[in-house]
C-alpha cells in the first residue's frame, strides 16, 4: 500500500485513523520511515542505532489488532524515536559516549515502555551530546548532528538528534532529556516543539543519570497536541522511581481547548537584557502581543536572581554529575582499558572512555565538592537555587504563565563555540532556571530571523500545571497559523 | 581563588582520571575561566537562606513529621522479593568486559 509524503508528516490521530480504516498499515508506515531515514539521515546524523526488528514486531502487533477489528491504543502505529540516554531492552544504548559503545541494556526505561504499551513504534535511538552534556550535540562521541533547517548549523543540544529527527520528519514524536535546557533549546533551534515537564511528572527509571536533581524526560513533536498526547502517555507515578510524584495526570489533550481569555502572562525584564539577539527579541515580543490579542493579561514580573542561574547551575549540575559518573569504572559493563592493576584500569578506562567535556565537568564537580571548597561553591549554589525558586514562587502569585525567549540567539554554526566552554554554557541562560526550580517549560516556534532560522518562544508555568502551559501554547500555535 | 597545577592533579586523582599533559593544561585554563564566572555568586547575601538539594523536597515533604518520615510520600510497603525479580545471573554479567560467568573479573588487587 503506498504511503504518501502527506501521511509521513501526519499527526498521531491521523495515523491511528488511517490504520483503523485500513488505509495503511503500521508496518508500511514503519518501512516508509526507515526508507526516509536511510535517505535523509546521512546528511543530518540524528540516529545512532536503528532497531528495525523491534519496530516491525510492534507494527505487526498493531496491524493484527486492526485486522481483527479491535480498538487501537492511543499511539497505535506512531513512529517515534528515543534519545540514546534512555535504556532499551536488547537495543544498544550509548549515551553518546564511547564508554558505553557496546552496552546492550537488559531492561526498558519506563517512559519508553509506556510509549510502546500505548502502541508507538520505536524506530531507533537518537544522537546526543555525551551523557547529555552540551548545547550543540557536537560533544557526541560518534558524530555531530546537523540542523535540518540549515545543515551548516548545530541543532542545539543535548537532545539535538531528538529535535532534528522531528524537524526532518524522520519520526512523528521523540523523547529527549532536559537537565539545563536540553529539550527546549534544540526545539527552538530546529523549529519544533519541546516540553520539559515538572520535576517528578515523568519517571526517570532507565534514564542514564547526569544530574539527578535536574534531569527530566520530555517529548518533542510538531504540534502542541502531539506533545500533549505523548506527555499524557508517559506521565504519572512509577514505583521504580521514588522521585516520581503521585499527582494525578489530567487529560492534557482535553484541557487544550479551554479558553485562555483572562489568563495572566508574566513578562520578566531579566529575560530581555544584554546579549539577546534583536530579531529574537522582536519575535518574542510579537508573540506576547499575540497572547494579549487572544485575551491574556500581560503583566510585568521580576525574577531578580536570573543572572546567577548559570553559575549556580554549573556548580550543582557538575557536582551531581561527578558522583553519577563514578559508576563508569570498566567493571560491570561498557568499555574497559587493558591495565595491570585495578587502579590503573579505572583511570585508563575513564580517561579513554570519556570525552573532553565530560572530563571537564567531572573535574569541575569534583573540585566544587572537595574539602575546602564545598561551602564556597556547592553549598552556595544550593542556596542561590533557593533564591531562584523563590523568584518564581513570587511571580506565580501574580501570573499563570511566564513568557520569555528560549535562547538568546538562533542556531549557531558548527565549530563556532566548541573551543570555548563558557560561551557554550551561556547558550542555556534562559532555560536552566526551570531546571533549578523544577517548573515546567515549553519551547514553540514564534517566527524566523532574516536567514530563515527558527526562533523559539518559551513559556513557564507552576509546578504540575502543564495543562495551562499546553493550553496557552496551543492557543498561540492556532493563532499564529491563521 | 585560582586553580593551580597542583589542584588539577589532586582533583584528577580524586576523580580517578589520568589526563594527559595537554589535557591538564587545558583543564587548568578552562576551570579558572569557569570558576571566575561562578565567583559572582559571592555577591549574594545567603547567610539566612536554606540550601535546596531537591525540587521534590518542596512539594511532597511533610514538614510536620520528623526524620525520614518527612519523606513518607516515597515510602512503600516492603515487598519480600523486591518490585520485580532480580536479573538472572547470565543477564547480569552479559555486558561485563571480563567475567567467569559467576563473578566480574578485574586485575589482581592484593598481592600475596
Amino acid at each position: 500500500m503506498p504511503v504518501t509524503i502527506k501521511m509521513r508528516a501526519s499527526t498521531i490521530d491521523a495515523i491511528r485513523h488511517a490504520i483503523t480504516e485500513r488505509q495503511t498499515t503500521a508496518t508500511a508506515l514503519a518501512r516508509d520511515f526507515y526508507t526516509r531515514i536511510r535517505k535523509e539521515d546521512p546528511a543530518i546524523g540524528a540516529f545512532l542505532t536503528l532497531c528495525e526488528d523491534r519496530a516491525l514486531a510492534q507494527a505487526a502487533r498493531i496491524d493484527a489488532l486492526a485486522a481483527a477489528g479491535k480498538p487501537l491504543p492511543p499511539l497505535a502505529g506512531v513512529p517515534v524515536a528515543i534519545k540514546d540516554v534512555m535504556v532499551t531492552n536488547g537495543v544498544r544504548t550509548t549515551a553518546g559516549s564511547k564508554i558505553l559503545d557496546n552496552f546492550v541494556p537488559p531492561y526498558d526505561c519506563t517512559a519508553v515502555a509506556r510509549l510502546e504499551a500505548a502502541g508507538a513504534v520505536i524506530l531507533g535511538k537518537l544522537n546526543c551530546d555525551e551523557f547529555a552534556m552540551g548545547s550543540s550535540t557536537e560533544n557526541s562521541a560518534y558524530y555531530p548532528v546537523h540542523n535540518p533547517r540549515d545543515k551548516s548549523r548545530v541543532p542545539g543540544g543535548s537532545s539535538g538528534g531528538s529535535a532534528a529527527a522531528v524537524a526532518a520528519e524522520m519520526a512523528v514524536a521523540t523523547l529527549g532529556s532536559d537537565t539545563g535546557g536540553s529539550i527546549r533549546q534544540p526545539a527552538s533551534f530546529c523549529g519544533v516543539i519541546g516540553l520539559k515537564p515538572t520535576y517528578g511528572r515523568v519517571s526517570r527509571y532507565g534514564l542514564i543519570a547526569f544530574a539527578s536533581s535536574l534531569d527530566h524526560i520530555g517529548p518533542f513533536a510538531k504540534t502542541v497536541k502531539e506533545v500533549a498526547l505523548v506527555l499524557r502517555t508517559i506521565a504519572g507515578r512509577d514505583p521504580m522511581d521514588s522521585t516520581s510524584a503521585e499527582a494525578p495526570v489530567p487529560d492534557y489533550v482535553a484541557e487544550l481547548e479551554k479558553p485562555v481569555k483572562g489568563l495572566r502572562v508574566g513578562v520578566a525584564k531579566e529575560y530581555f537584557g544584554a546579549g539577546l539577539d534583536p530579531e529574537v527579541r522582536a519575535a518574542v515580543e510579537d508573540a506576547i502581543q499575540k497572547l494579549a490579542e487572544l485575551g491574556c493579561d500581560v503583566v510585568p514580573v521580576s525574577l531578580p536572581h536570573t543572572e546567577y542561574a548559570i553559575p549556580a547551575y554549573y556548580i550543582v549540575a557538575t557536582a551531581e554529575a561527578s558522583a553519577n559518573l563514578a559508576r563508569y569504572d570498566g567493571v560491570r559493563y561498557g568499555f574497559r582499558a587493558k591495565a595491570n592493576t585495578l587502579s590503573e584500569m579505572y583511570r585508563l578506562t575513564r580517561d579513554r572512555g570519556f570525552g573532553m567535556e565530560v572530563k571537564r565537568r567531572i573535574m569541575l564537580g569534583t573540585y566544587a565538592l572537595s574539602a575546602g571548597y564545598y561551602d564556597a561553591y556547592y553549598l552556595k549554589a544550593q542556596k542561590v537555587r533557593t533564591l531562584l525558586t523563590r523568584d518564581f514562587d513570587e511571580a506565580f502569585k501574580k501570573v499563570d504563565v511566564i513568557a520569555a525567549p528560549t535562547c538568546p540567539t538562533p542556531a549557531f554554526k558548527l565549530d563556532e563555540k566548541v573551543d570555548d566552554p563558557l560561551a557554550m554554557y551561556l547558550a542555556d541562560i534562559y532555560t536552566v532556571t526551570a531546571n533549578l526550580a523544577g517548573i515546567p517549560g515549553i519551547s514553540l516556534p514564534c517566527g524566523e530571523n532574516h536567514e530563515k532560522l527558527p526562533i523559539g518562544l518559551q513559556l513557564f508555568a507552576r509546578h504540575f500545571d502543564e495543562a495551562t502551559l499546553l493550553r496557552v501554547a496551543h492557543a498561540y500555535e492556532r493563532a499564529s497559523h491563521t | 581563588m585560582k586553580v593551580s597545577d597542583k589542584d588539577v592533579a589532586y582533583v584528577a586523582d580524586l576523580a580517578n582520571l589520568e589526563l594527559t599533559g595537554e589535557e591538564r593544561a587545558r583543564m587548568l585554563r578552562d576551570l579558572n575561566s569557569i570558576l571566575e564566572y561562578v565567583a559572582r555568586l559571592a555577591e549574594l547575601e545567603t547567610d539566612k537562606v536554606p540550601p535546596m538539594a531537591q525540587v521534590s523536597d518542596r512539594y511532597d515533604v511533610d514538614e510536620s513529621r520528623r526524620g525520614s518520615n518527612r519523606f513518607a510520600y516515597a515510602i512503600r510497603e516492603d515487598i519480600e522479593h523486591g518490585l520485580r525479580p532480580s536479573l538472572p545471573h547470565d543477564v547480569a554479567v552479559k555486558n561485563a568486559p571480563d567475567t567467569n560467568g559467576t563473578f566480574f573479573e578485574v586485575p589482581k588487587v592484593i598481592e600475596r
